[in-house]
């Protein structure tokens, strides 16, 4: 965890954004505060008010004066409507540009497309499990090593 | 309760040997700042200007805007802790307590208690007789239980394993984020220590190569990788830190913080970009012969 090109604050954003998204924060409660942030992930303070401004910034979360930092009611609409518009371009078009490399027909690609849909049925759930899974195992191996 | 660092044009010769030419730096109150460089860059002597262990040969320091140089007030609230522990190797280490906990203002002897505990020493014993890990723990013992405004740790890492140098670093979190205060560390380290970090400097033959936010020095630097000629037309009239050439690919390490356009522009171009770390980073900017 924290390994990629990107500042760690930018990445802690990111992560905090994801768990709104998978429904492990919930709308109206409270985050985990900076100071808590920086013990249980081994980094500077500093770095995880940044994350944090960044995200009062944008109206995902606010600031309880003297209580802490909340989810904002709004919050998942607003980070589910960034996120579908960049799913082409983030997530598709490489997967296309992928294919072609590979010499994967794209209606293969379709084809597998349709089947997974049909196998995993209509809901969400299975998907927001999976991704609150690894809760644990990146508390461990996250911060300093 | 946080000294802030002014260094201005500080020069500090031994002898015939210039240890620091003409230095110049900020360190920010209440933050932690990591001071790296290669043996003989200049860091230790640096903190012992900083601690009123040495006295400059030219320039100017204020510590919490006042020169450190036997000044009781500023001196009360600095502590430095050189390698191997930097306290009385030849008094029991309670002993050492006791006496830390009368003459420093903000000594907390639970915490030392707690973290002698942690570090596994015996307070009867005296340094001379342990390990020169154990003895770097009894130094980090004394630097976070003092609770300085200016608390200066000097390698103070050495001989310590990897779990005592964990447990340093989560010791050294969790009392900073209780009790904020001026902090610097110098390391060869860099890889453990980069996150605990919110300022670095970094000297380089008695002078400092760049003191700048954690963050944006992460940023810096990008490792180019694809066909050669074309990433040596993306690296044309940037500062090539490295160039590595495997059969037709080369890889090519630029000292530039590449914005989305010129990500945009080398993934067009069928190059890989990806991050260099901080310890890269020194490496290449600390080399004996950095490509400049």
């Amino acid at each position: 965890m924290f390994d990629g090109r990107d500042p760690i604050y930018l990445q802690i954003a990111d992560r905090i954004r994801t768990e709104i998204l998978n429904g492990s924060l919930r709308e109206e409660e409270q985050v985990m505060s900076t100071t808590q942030y920086a013990t249980t992930y081994r980094i500077n303070p500093a770095t995880a008010a940044k994350a944090f401004a960044q995200l009062v910034d944008e109206g995902v979360l606010y600031k309880r004066r003297g209580v802490g930092m909340f989810v904002s009611p709004e919050a998942r609409d607003q980070l589910m409507a960034g996120r579908r518009e960049r799913f082409f371009t983030d997530v598709l078009e490489p997967l296309v540009a992928e294919a072609r490399v590979l010499g994967i027909p794209l209606t293969e690609v379709a084809d597998r497309l349709r089947q997974l849909d049909a196998g995993s049925g209509p809901t969400a759930a299975p998907q927001v499990a999976r991704t609150a899974a690894p809760e644990g195992a990146a508390l461990e191996d996250g911060g300093v090593r | 309760m946080s000294f802030g660092v002014e260094v201005q044009d500080l020069t500090v010769e031994y002898g015939r040997t210039v240890a620091l030419e003409r230095a110049s730096l900020t360190l920010a109150p209440g933050a932690i700042h990591g001071l790296l460089g290669r043996n003989g860059s200049g860091k230790t002597t640096l903190l012992s200007v900083l601690a009123a262990f040495r006295r400059p040969s030219a320039g100017r320091v204020l510590v919490d805007g006042e020169d450190p140089w036997e000044n009781p007030r500023v001196m009360a609230g600095t502590c430095l802790v050189r390698e191997s522990g930097d306290v009385e190797v030849d008094t029991g280490m309670k002993d050492t307590l006791d006496y830390l906990e009368r003459a420093r203002p903000h000594f907390d002897r639970d915490l030392a208690d707690r973290l002698m505990d942690t570090f596994e020493l015996d307070p009867r014993r005296k340094p001379t007789k342990l390990s020169r890990g154990k003895r770097s723990a009894f130094g980090a013992v004394v630097g976070l239980a003092t609770r300085a405004e200016l608390t200066l740790f000097d390698e103070v890492y050495l001989g310590m394993d990897a779990p005592s140098r964990h447990a340093f670093y989560d010791a050294l979190l969790e009392d900073y984020v209780e009790h904020p205060r001026t902090i610097v560390l110098s390391s060869h380290l860099i890889e453990e220590i980069e996150r605990l970090l919110e300022h670095v400097v970094i000297l380089d033959r008695g002078g400092v190569l760049l003191a700048e936010d954690a963050d944006v020095l992460g940023a810096r630097g990008a490792r180019v990788t694809g066909p050669g000629p074309a990433v040596d037309a993306f690296v044309a009239g940037r500062r090539v830190l490295r160039r590595e050439q495997l059969g037709p690919t080369v890889q090519a390490t630029v000292d530039a913080t590449l914005d989305d356009a010129a990500r945009a522009e080398a993934h067009a171009a069928g190059l890989e970009v990806g991050p260099v770390d901080l310890q890269s980073l020194v490496v290449h900017l600390t080399a004996k012969e950095p490509a400049r």
